[in-house]
């Protein structure tokens, strides 16, 4: 019998099984609400691209889709079977949260999804446009009732605790909790970004390759402008959140500034290595009194540093440090893409401009990136705690044998890499063929007759 | 008036239930039978069938596990890590017959691949859920030795009831495409919904027969006076079932068959639920020591009583737009 620990496992397992869930939702919010604006202005104009552009979204929307509803049901009993306890502790709060966000969220998405991928023939126009929608909103209802669940993990409030138990006093606190704002829509920006991004580097691709003109330009274009409108305003919102964070939980603002000691005026570290046995900073770059600023926007304002506690409060800080560094760099250097891209566009040469479609292709992925980043940031900078300053971590998992947790979790991971190399496989595969085979059959009378011939070639 | 509120979840419990069981109890059906369908049209006409609907459907899992947790969650902490092998291969079996949906398609020469991570992946799901449902009416999940038992889940019980399950699924797979096929796969149907009925005929005689035997006070419930004469009708009528069902098979009607079977499900999954209750975790925990606070389950009945009519409402809106017969060309196609 192997000796491992379950609770590491554990833990380790439900990080993979998480991150890797992450990107499909985030993914299929952009691409929802992409989806229901072209064919709103499929119906508006009646251009034949924007319905192209639908039906070639929609393949990668179910496509994305089917990992995300997998990997979810995953979850869904992971949780409960690696962490039984933390499941127990609070149940009375995360019970109805997830209740709510299955009634009012996955099944209208599910619902109509096959309405949405199978349904044009057999449902008016706006009957379609309105499954689309429904869609759409399911994926945006499903990241409010998450958010709020997880923000609850890192403000609680609204309750008491008696016994280990959690007893909710106020609804409207619990599910309104302080930190549920900033975070439900730094995450729907995340997702509209990253989903622009996978847009903007396809239609380059095509560019490039000289095909598909129309479809390209117009999302090339629609990308760019969304894009040089969101990233702008997630900065906006990514420094509230900061403010929240700063005020409900030092530590984690401690561990993403890189800061040892409390002061006032704290340095900006732009770059280093963190030393967590000697709590110092290694090959620091600083730039005096940003931390601060940024924080508190005060330019003498305190910040709390690690070691005004213990070290078994502290959270996992390199994971955070680095976390946050990688995702605010990949956002500002994505944001002088978009501003560029525009800029372009207002002068008429972002078709023609091969240096950007290029940049654009290469950076496709990284917003996903900075999402996951940015996960970790918030995910281990809540470390040791599950919920924060109640319930620690490491109390909180379930009594399992290593061997039990050690072979689920090298399924699991086995099981991800492949599928998702397969998801990459044909999601390529589908792009280099493009939009051929989609567009509707021509009305001819021949066709009519016999609907059930395959369309032409 | 005050309301009984973990029997009112219970009973939400309970149809959240018996709806996964059957919805995806044909899709995961549909799955089972593939290898023994070998022309490639006739697997795309089977995988079409349940295409736009196998979402909504699995979404009923979610339902299902979300519901106990969110009424009973002392007993969900409970079950689940007593049940976690069975679980964790489920929901990896799952990940391949969901997958197998997408990738099937788009797949050249790899499609002998997601045939087999779709066939593969609904008879593995089915043997867990199977399983898991045996173990927990066998009742032995929580003992009074010290420290959790980590494998208590397998026994000899549980993989009949694994088998079982698989039969049954299958019946359901084979009644829904009598409905939704014609011609030559139709009457491959019939011929194997004829066979899989005295299997599942079989196998409802095992566990009736053995579900007493594992538990003295199963056999009090079921063969006391008067309780034998108050739960007669059950049986009776899951006999009435089976005759309508060999009838309906041999007569060629096309709904009836899966009617009954759906019926045959829902009169087993009553027995269970006899056999049970009150305990959510037999025979440990009953309903109202598993129940989470008062305020909890009464908002989130609000949300449930509002929300379970309307969603029940779309999908069934959902299904009327997918009537009919499957035809070549319905589905996935490139």
């Amino acid at each position: 019998m192997l000796n491992v620990d379950p609770v590491f496992l554990s833990r380790m397992q439900f990080g993979l099984t998480v991150a890797f869930h992450i990107l499909f939702p985030t993914f299929n919010i952009g691409l929802g609400c992409f989806i229901a604006l072209m064919e709103a202005c499929w119906l508006r104009t009646q251009k034949p691209v924007y319905l192209t552009i639908c039906k070639f979204w929609m393949r990668i929307f179910a496509l994305t889709f089917g990992m995300g509803v997998v990997s979810g049901i995953v979850l869904s009993y992971e949780i409960g079977a690696n962490f039984g306890p933390f499941m127990d502790s609070i149940g009375n709060v995360l019970g109805p949260l997830l209740n709510l966000e299955v009634l009012s969220a996955f099944f209208l998405e599910a619902g109509f999804l096959g309405i949405m991928l199978f349904g044009w023939k057999r449902v008016s126009p706006r009957m379609h446009f309105t499954a689309t929608c429904l869609v759409a909103v399911g994926t945006v209802i499903s990241a409010f009732w998450i958010m709020s669940a997880n923000s609850w993990m890192q403000v609680p409030a609204g309750f008491h605790i008696q016994d280990n138990i959690v007893y909710v006093d106020s609804w409207v606190q619990a599910v309104l909790n302080p930190m549920l704002f900033p975070r439900f829509f730094h995450m729907i920006l995340a997702s509209l970004i990253a989903t622009v991004f996978v847009l903007a580097g396809i239609a380059s691709f095509y560019l490039i390759k000289q095909r598909h003109g129309e479809l390209a330009r117009t999302c090339l274009a629609f990308s760019v402008v969304i894009a040089a409108i969101l990233l702008p305003a997630q900065l906006i919102v990514g420094d509230v959140l900061g403010l929240s964070v700063y005020h409900h939980q030092p530590l984690k603002t401690a561990a993403i500034e890189g800061l040892w000691e409390t002061q006032k005026g704290a340095p900006l570290v732009l770059f280093g290595v963190p030393d967590v046995s000697a709590a110092k900073n290694h090959w620091e770059i600083k730039l005096p009194k940003l931390a601060s600023l940024i924080n508190t926007h005060q330019w003498d304002g305190e910040l709390q540093g690690l070691m005004s506690t213990t070290r078994d409060n502290w959270p996992v800080v390199a994971a955070v440090f680095f976390g946050f560094r990688i995702m605010v760099g990949i956002g500002l250097l994505l944001m002088l893409l978009a501003f560029y891209g525009a800029w372009l566009l207002w002068r008429g040469r972002l078709y023609a401009h091969r240096p950007i479609q290029y940049a654009l292709v290469w950076t496709s992925p990284l917003a996903f990136v900075a999402t996951l980043a940015g996960w970790v940031t918030s995910e281990s900078g809540r470390q040791p705690w599950v919920v924060y300053n109640l319930l620690r971590t490491n109390e909180m998992v379930s009594d399992l044998s290593g061997q039990q947790v050690l072979i689920s979790f090298s399924l699991f991971l086995c099981i991800y890499l492949t599928i998702f190399c397969f998801y990459l496989y044909y999601l390529v595969k589908f792009v280099r063929r493009g939009p051929v085979h989609l567009e509707e059959p021509p009305m001819t009378v021949a066709y009519l007759a016999n609907p059930n011939q395959k369309e032409p070639v | 008036m005050s309301i009984d509120l973990p029997l009112v979840w219970a009973g939400v419990l309970g149809f959240g239930i018996i709806m996964y069981v059957i919805l995806d109890g044909f899709s995961l059906g549909i799955g089972i039978l593939f290898p023994w369908i070998i022309e490639k049209a006739h697997r795309d006409i089977m995988m079409n069938s349940i295409a736009p609907i196998w979402d909504g459907n699995e979404t009923w899992l979610v339902f299902g596990s979300v519901t106990l947790y969110t009424a009973f969650p002392h007993a969900y902490s409970m079950l689940l890590p007593r049940l976690y092998m069975p679980i964790m291969i489920m929901v990896c079996a799952l990940i391949f017959r969901g997958v197998a949906f997408e990738f099937r398609f788009k797949a050249n020469t790899s499609k002998w691949l997601w045939d087999a991570a779709f066939a593969g992946g609904s008879l593995i799901a089915t043997c867990c859920q199977g399983l898991i449902l045996g173990a927990f009416v066998h009742g032995n999940l929580v003992s009074d030795t010290s420290g959790v038992q980590h494998y208590v889940w397998f026994s000899g019980f549980s993989v009949m009831t694994g088998i079982a399950l698989i039969a049954g699924y299958a019946l359901l797979g084979a009644t829904w495409l009598i409905i939704k096929t014609e011609d030559s796969l139709q009457k491959e149907m019939f011929n194997v919904a004829k066979i899989l009925l005295i299997l599942v005929v079989f196998f409802i005689g095992v566990v009736s027969l053995w579900t007493p035997l594992i538990d003295v006070r199963t056999q009090v419930r079921w063969f006391s006076l008067p309780n034998f004469f108050y739960l007669l009708p059950l049986p009776l009528s899951t006999l009435a079932v089976v005759v309508g069902a060999s009838y309906s098979l041999q007569k060629r009607y096309e709904i009836l068959p899966f009617v009954c079977t759906v019926l045959l499900f829902l009169f087993s999954y009553l027995g269970l639920c006899v056999t049970s209750w009150p305990y959510i975790v037999p025979h440990t925990l009953s309903i109202w020591q598993a129940a989470a606070s008062t305020k909890s389950l009464s908002f989130a009945l609000i949300g449930t009583a509002l929300l379970l009519p309307v969603l029940i409402g779309y999908s069934i809106y959902a299904y009327t737009v997918f009537r009919g017969k499957v035809k070549a060309d319905h589905g996935y196609h490139h």
